[in-house]
């Protein structure tokens, strides 16, 4: 199989399910407990907590691990908008992640005043409308690093720079799931009060997410409970997972300017292969800048769909859009807000590629590609 | 042969998958995503539910052949339920499951055969299609009751001949025992009966929130004339309607008639309810000849065959029959054989 859908989730890096194992077995305890066992699990958790603190440019403190990027995002938006501040609304843009836009429709629904700003034809949030819809009444925008579906990436610095100044009291969140990889971290530099990230799209276990938490910023929980996470986060500790997110954070840290360089060129190497043989075929994200592993492209014709049979049972793994329960793909929302019809949308795959692409099957899963277009036009 | 098996999560085409994969096919498996409700939900009730994908997936894992979901939601609202509310907004009684067939999974999935790289279409109708004489003859199934060649009667040797029906030569006691001894989830499953948009309510029901324009008030007349009362909408209404009329009249009453131009709908006796003829339209046969003469005709999925003439775009009943109406499709058959079928289009009494 050629795995081009790392976007969705990529394979765990070496090291990261060997370094979690000892806490899924021997050392089992519970890290609140007061025994031997328990320490050593506690000990463990605090050390993935620093190690991971340290790889984005935080304090300690300021991490609560979660069980994922949806958790994450539910705990950025819902804890910002329902905390003790009397601010309650929610800016967001229409190319979110459903994680955020379901969460604050679910605001709006219990009456909380939201904005979800558009996005123009290459994916790009408008900055001066954005800006002009945060207003005294908001307490969280929220804007996603690296999209998902295209690999946009949104100026997430100058966002919050231009924010900060309209309304200095708005928190900044910003869904980082897909950026860990290839782009630079550092939360003081983006200027976010919540930043959500998961190890499972950058070589990490699923079900092991964190949301970066600024210091002092006013957050009610989601998960009510025991209290762990400083009472940001109740439920015991997945120990394993906290440690295979340090590790998978540590190593994909050591290689992301490799990935930013080699990934890039394997992903422009397929790009420019298959649009050369298929000179119709449109990237739907072609001036804006654009993560170094994710294609979006329309092929005229062809719905999305059948490729993507045709592709699996060619060996090829991609996908499009999201998938809803029954595992049908849907019409993507993230191109019908920058401007594709329904129609265009279910003509649009993405290609995604990850850290242990290589070369030679990129240019082997692009021979394919371009064999199925002709075919199935 | 490369083999598409339209599973829809029952045990029809779970066997039907599973005999074409013990023949020794390439099988490949499709469940066609068709209707969500307003908000994307799935319906829970039907042929098309998240649990039946997931059933259908399940035993494509087991007989470990690809498996995949297609979303053809857009085609359904238009060509289906778009159709279905027309149809009773015009006083026609439409059947969605014959015309999800005919514009849906048959049109596109025999249309789309070779993008997924298939020869065959395969589906768990419970009809024989056998080649003979160089041309493809659809027979009823050998599960007599459970006959569904009345739904496929559509069906050209365009299609026909690209279509195979494996557990239409078995009994449903046979289909479920195979899938029994082969382990199966599905072997006990119940059959849908409802209309997968319409779901365990009243159509009514389904009408008055999908398309609340359709129902317009009008008169409820005796067929003499006399006023009776009024009604909602004709929408409510089909040709031999007894219950629910709206009216006591003292004796049992019947729709006999809709008349959709002026929103009227005609209550009449039960001897007003025969009709002596019907026009056709939308024809179509099996073995690409017309067929003139007589034949045994079937309008209702679950009716019986009664002895007709077809003339043309006519047909006569050899008796008067009861509840025939505009929309329902009248199937012809020479014994088991399935000579063609139409839409009626209009009732002669």
């Amino acid at each position: 199989m050629i795995y081009l859908d790392h976007a969705a989730t990529t394979p765990m890096r070496p090291g990261v399910w060997e370094a979690m194992r000892p806490y899924a077995d021997d050392v089992f305890g519970n890290s609140s407990g007061v025994h031997e066992v328990s320490r050593r699990a506690k000990n463990a958790l605090e050390e993935a907590r620093e190690r991971i603190a340290m790889a984005i440019g935080a304090g300690p403190r300021e991490i609560v691990f979660t069980s994922g990027g949806t958790e994450s995002d539910n705990l950025a938006i819902k804890g910002a908008s329902l905390s003790s501040i009397p601010r309650r609304g929610v800016v967001t843009v229409a190319t979110e992640h459903e994680a955020v836009l379901e969460t604050t429709d679910f605001l709006r629904r219990l009456g909380v005043p939201t904005s979800v700003v558009g996005v123009d034809r290459e994916g790009q949030v408008d900055l001066p409308s954005l800006v002009d819809t945060v207003d005294a009444n908001t307490a969280v925008v929220s804007v996603m690093y690296l999209n998902n579906e295209t690999g946009v990436i949104q100026d997430i610095a100058g966002i919050a720079s231009a924010i900060e100044e309209h309304e200095p009291d708005v928190l900044i969140h910003s869904d980082a799931v897909q950026a860990f990889s290839s782009a630079e971290i550092e939360v003081d530099d983006l200027g976010v009060d919540l930043l959500t990230i998961t190890a499972h799209k950058f070589g990490g276990p699923k079900g092991a997410g964190l949301l970066y938490v600024r210091e002092g910023t006013p957050l009610e929980p989601v998960l009510h409970g025991g209290g762990q996470e400083l009472g940001r986060r109740s439920g015991t500790h997945d120990v394993a997972s906290a440690v295979g997110l340090a590790t998978a954070m540590e190593a994909a840290l050591a290689d992301r300017s490799r990935f930013r360089s080699q990934v890039a060129q394997i992903r422009d190497d397929f790009e420019k292969r298959v649009l050369t043989a298929v000179p119709d075929a449109v990237v739907n994200t072609p001036e804006t800048p654009r993560s170094s592993h994710h294609l979006n492209v329309r092929f005229p014709g062809v719905r999305n769909e059948t490729l993507l049979m045709r592709l699996d049972r060619a060996g090829v793994a991609a996908s499009a859009g999201s998938a809803c329960q029954s595992g049908a793909s849907e019409v993507s929302h993230v191109l019908e807000a920058m401007g594709l019809s329904p129609g265009e949308a279910r003509e649009s795959v993405r290609f995604s590629f990850g850290w242990n692409s290589t070369a030679d099957e990129a240019m082997d899963a692009a021979t394919i590609v371009i064999d199925l277009i002709e075919e199935l036009r | 042969m490369r083999a598409l098996v339209a599973m829809s999560g029952g045990v029809d085409s779970s066997v039907a998958a599973a005999l074409m994969r013990e023949a020794g096919h390439d099988v490949l498996g499709v469940t066609l995503k068709l209707w969500s409700g307003p908000n994307g939900e799935a319906p829970t009730a039907g042929c098309c539910t998240v649990s039946d994908a997931e059933d259908a997936r399940r035993v494509a894992a087991q007989l470990d052949i690809p498996y995949y979901v297609l979303d053809y939601t857009d085609e359904f609202r238009d060509g289906v339920v778009h159709r279905f509310v027309r149809d009773y907004g015009s006083g026609r009684t439409p059947n969605p499951c014959i015309e999800c067939n005919r514009t849906v999974k048959f049109d596109r999935l025999l249309n789309g055969l070779a993008d997924f790289d298939s020869e065959v279409l395969v589906t768990g109708h419970h009809a024989r299609n056998r080649h003979v004489d160089g041309s493809w003859r659809l027979h009823r199934g050998e599960d007599r009751a459970k006959d569904q060649s009345y739904v496929l009667s559509m069906l050209t040797q365009a299609e026909l001949s690209r279509i195979r029906l494996p557990v239409g030569e078995l009994t449903k006691t046979a289909v479920r025992s195979i899938a029994a001894e082969m382990g199966l989830r599905t072997a006990d499953k119940p059959e849908s009966m409802d209309i997968c948009f319409v779901g365990k309510r009243d159509y009514r029901g389904f009408l008055r929130d999908a398309a609340p324009e359709v129902f317009e008030p009008g008169p409820l007349v005796a067929s003499d004339g006399t006023e009776l009362g009024s009604h909602d909408g004709i929408v409510g209404f089909t040709v031999g309607q007894r219950r629910g009329l709206g009216v006591a009249l003292g004796e049992p009453r019947f729709v006999v008639r809709i008349d959709s131009g002026s929103s009227t709908v005609v209550l009449g006796r039960r001897d007003e309810l025969a009709v002596a003829a019907v026009g056709l339209d939308q024809l179509t046969w099996t073995e690409g000849a017309p067929f003139s003469g007589q034949v045994m005709a079937q309008y209702r999925a679950h009716g019986e065959p009664v002895p007709a003439t077809l003339h043309d775009d006519r047909l006569l009943f050899a008796e008067p029959q009861e509840a025939v109406a505009p929309g329902q499709t009248v199937a012809f058959y020479d014994g088991d054989r399935v000579l063609g079928g139409g839409l009626i289009s209009e009732t002669f009494v």
